[in-house]
């Protein structure tokens, strides 16, 4: 019996490893990858219907236990990301939302005070909101007082596979901020989750990195692990490592006389 | 009459209403949201809707993203 | 939400306990934690970690020098007055006790503070005893209008206040509140203060937090350490600096490290602290929270203030008398405590230069009005 549930939106997970549904060359995939990760929570994202071509929908490849977490991309603005978001409620598959309000198309970068407005006022309309932001002590902080769900503090920008750049601001974020901490995009390697998660994040979501390898059930199962790993290692408490002897002179002798 | 479905013009039947647009064009009514004027139309009024001339209509689905 | 659940907590924590379980490993741990838990600071105050004094300071100099550099801030405290309503027991000034008592006329102020000011010092601690009616928010108004022309930075040590008046404070020109609970220790806080305003525990301990909310942009605390149990009440203060810290993230918090020195009257403390565990909690708290002030006055003596240099002094007084008007007027005043460290301000500086330390005369000059806006 797991005794860590990651307790979150009124939900009890099992697994701490989010994932998506970008990207992928084959959405028939998915099943699978949510299978061999151990993943609950997917994401999707909110397009028009393009009624010229047949590509078939994603949903058919999302296994019904799997909770759905549909993510505002394509907003520049608090407003915009607020009217995707209740168009994905009216979908019925949930109140969940990942806010995404990115303007900036060269990194990718999301705005936290837009993503910090829209965030208020989905979570007054009774949305579970799950931010995705730089890993910034203020916004987090503003989001708190918001009312979201989590924090998502990226790890390095969406897309490049770089891992755990942030480590320094999200460590900050995991001992100050109250909520869950979600790392999320830029996590490229199992080792960066693990390593996310020894440091203390609550849960991590990689899409691009399964997505995109050459073998995406292997990769998914690798992450499900990774994971794991590292959320024990957290839980168990770090080996105290040993300090090197010192060769400065004693700052402490002076007790000793008298 | 004219309407803006997704951005494009198309011409339309007068009384055509929001389920007979989806139907016409082999959506599914559970599958997708849709919007006409910036209004989210629930699912279960989709049959009652009627288009006017000039309206707005937005049909989205969810596809892949992370 | 007050502190005050937490410090309740606290004083039935099973303490000894917990240090006599610390092993050296669990104190290496702490040593190397990036950002301490409250465990870790158990640890750092065990007697485990009394043995290891040297590691631990080896690592507080290293914290301090990251986070402070190689100065120190030097201030002076003014009495303003030593009238006082509250008879607590290990005070010099208690109500009981036959001293003379006096409260400087503003004319008298303006003499001491233009003394002060030209032995160079730019921050000044101002006290009182507890006698609002004498020494009444508008008098120490009165006291800011002059002091202002000569500090650009004037902190109080006074009786606990309301956030109202903590507010008429810091717009009467006041930015920085020194508050010592004493003892955290509720019960016996009561046998120390049995008569006077001083009584009241909880008014007390929710005041820090007021000042805070009033705008105050620095907040020091403290215990009297040997009043009571000194491990529980250093545990204690610590986690009120935290508490504070955490809810007024941009108020600077500092703890002063007090310890029970021979005073006028017969009260004897429950233990003396010795130089070893004082250190030991300078170093467990500047490893703690790297970035907190710690402040020791005078009442250490001179070769122990030089010592410490290194470990996480942050503050330090100088050119002291804690007579009111002792800086000018050569009377056979009595004193709160008596001051063990009796150097000059030159002498102060002369010792920290000697030993490479800046000594730092002011850290900010106020440009925003906020307390003349009244007068406009």
């Amino acid at each position: 019996m797991n005794s860590d549930l990651f307790k979150i939106g009124g939900l009890e997970l099992e697994s701490r490893l989010l994932t998506g549904t970008g990207k992928y060359a084959d959405d028939a995939v998915i099943p699978g990858v949510c299978e061999a990760s151990g993943s609950q929570v997917i994401t999707v994202a909110l397009r028009r219907v393009d009624f010229e071509s047949d590509t078939g929908n994603v949903m058919d490849c999302i296994p019904k236990h799997m909770q759905l977490l549909p993510n505002t991309s394509g907003a520049r603005t608090a407003e915009e990301a607020v009217r995707i978001a209740r168009l994905a409620k009216a979908m019925g598959c949930g109140d969940w939302i990942k806010i995404e309000v990115i303007s900036d198309n060269k990194y990718l970068l999301p705005d936290g005070y837009e993503t910090a407005k829209a965030t208020e006022i989905l979570a007054n309309e009774g949305f579970v909101v799950f931010p995705y932001v730089n890993a910034d002590l203020y916004v987090a902080r503003s989001l708190v007082d918001a009312g979201a769900a989590a924090v998502m503090p990226l790890g390095s920008p969406i897309g490049t596979n770089r891992g755990l750049k942030t480590r320094e601001m999200v460590r900050i974020l995991i001992d100050e901020i109250a909520l869950p901490i979600i790392v999320d995009a830029g996590i490229g390697r199992p080792s960066e989750a693990c390593e996310a998660m020894e440091m203390g994040a609550d849960a991590v979501l990689v899409n691009t990195a399964i997505a995109t390898a050459s073998d995406p059930l292997m990769m998914a199962k690798a992450f499900g692990r990774a994971v794991k790993a590292g959320r024990e290692a957290y839980l168990s408490g770090p080996g105290a490592r040993q300090r090197q002897a010192s060769a400065s002179s004693p700052l402490t002798g002076f007790l000793s006389e008298g | 009459m004219v309407v803006i479905l997704n951005g494009k013009e198309i011409e339309v039947t007068a009384d055509l209403t929001v389920l007979g647009l989806l139907e016409a064009r082999g959506i599914g009514t559970g599958s997708v949201v849709v919007e006409v004027n910036r209004e989210i139309v629930p699912e279960a009024a989709f049959g009652e809707t009627k288009l006017n001339d000039g309206d707005h209509l937005e049909v989205l689905r969810f596809v892949g993203g992370g | 939400m007050s502190f005050y659940p937490i410090c309740a907590e606290l004083e039935s924590f099973p303490l000894d306990e917990r240090l006599a379980a610390v092993t050296v490993d669990d104190v290496r741990r702490a040593l190397s934690s990036t950002i301490c838990s409250r465990d870790d600071f158990i640890a750092l105050m065990s007697p485990a970690a009394s043995s290891m004094l040297e590691e631990m300071a080896q690592k507080a100099s290293q914290l301090t020098l990251q986070n402070f550099g190689r100065t120190i801030h030097l201030f002076t405290p003014l009495y303003l007055s030593n009238f006082c309503t509250n008879h607590c027991v290990y005070c010099g000034f208690n109500a009981k006790n036959k001293i003379p008592r006096s409260q400087l006329e503003v004319d008298q102020l303006d003499v001491e503070a233009k003394a002060i000011a030209a032995t160079g010092l730019k921050h000044l601690l101002i006290l009182t005893g507890e006698a609002p009616a004498k020494a009444s928010p508008e008098y120490l108004e009165s006291c800011m209008e002059v002091l202002r022309k000569y500090f650009p930075s004037v902190s109080i040590e006074i009786y606990a206040m309301t956030e109202d008046e903590y507010a008429r404070m810091v717009k009467a020109g006041v930015d920085g509140l020194t508050l010592y609970q004493e003892t955290y220790d509720e019960a016996l806080y009561e046998t120390l203060h049995p008569r006077g305003p001083k009584k009241d525990f909880r008014f007390r301990l929710d005041a820090p937090e007021r000042g805070c909310r009033a705008g105050m942009r620095v907040v020091n605390i403290g215990a009297l350490l040997g009043l009571g149990d000194w491990r529980r009440d250093a545990l204690i203060t610590a986690m009120h600096a935290d508490y504070l810290m955490e809810k007024y993230s941009e108020v600077d918090i500092a703890v002063s490290l007090p310890r029970m020195r021979p005073h006028v009257g017969e009260f004897q403390p429950q233990s003396i602290v010795s130089d070893h565990d004082m250190v030991q909690f300078m170093l467990a708290l500047r490893i703690y929270r790297p970035r907190l002030g710690i402040t020791v006055s005078t009442r250490e003596a001179p070769e122990f203030r030089d010592n410490i240099l290194p470990l996480g002094v942050t503050k330090m007084s100088a050119g002291v008398s804690t007579e009111v008007g002792g800086h000018t007027q050569n009377g056979e005043k009595v004193g709160q405590f008596d001051i063990s460290d009796g150097r000059s301000v030159d002498e102060m500086c002369a010792m920290l230069k000697g030993h490479g330390y800046q000594p730092v005369f002011k850290d900010w000059e106020p440009i925003a009005d906020s307390y003349s806006e009244d007068r406009a």
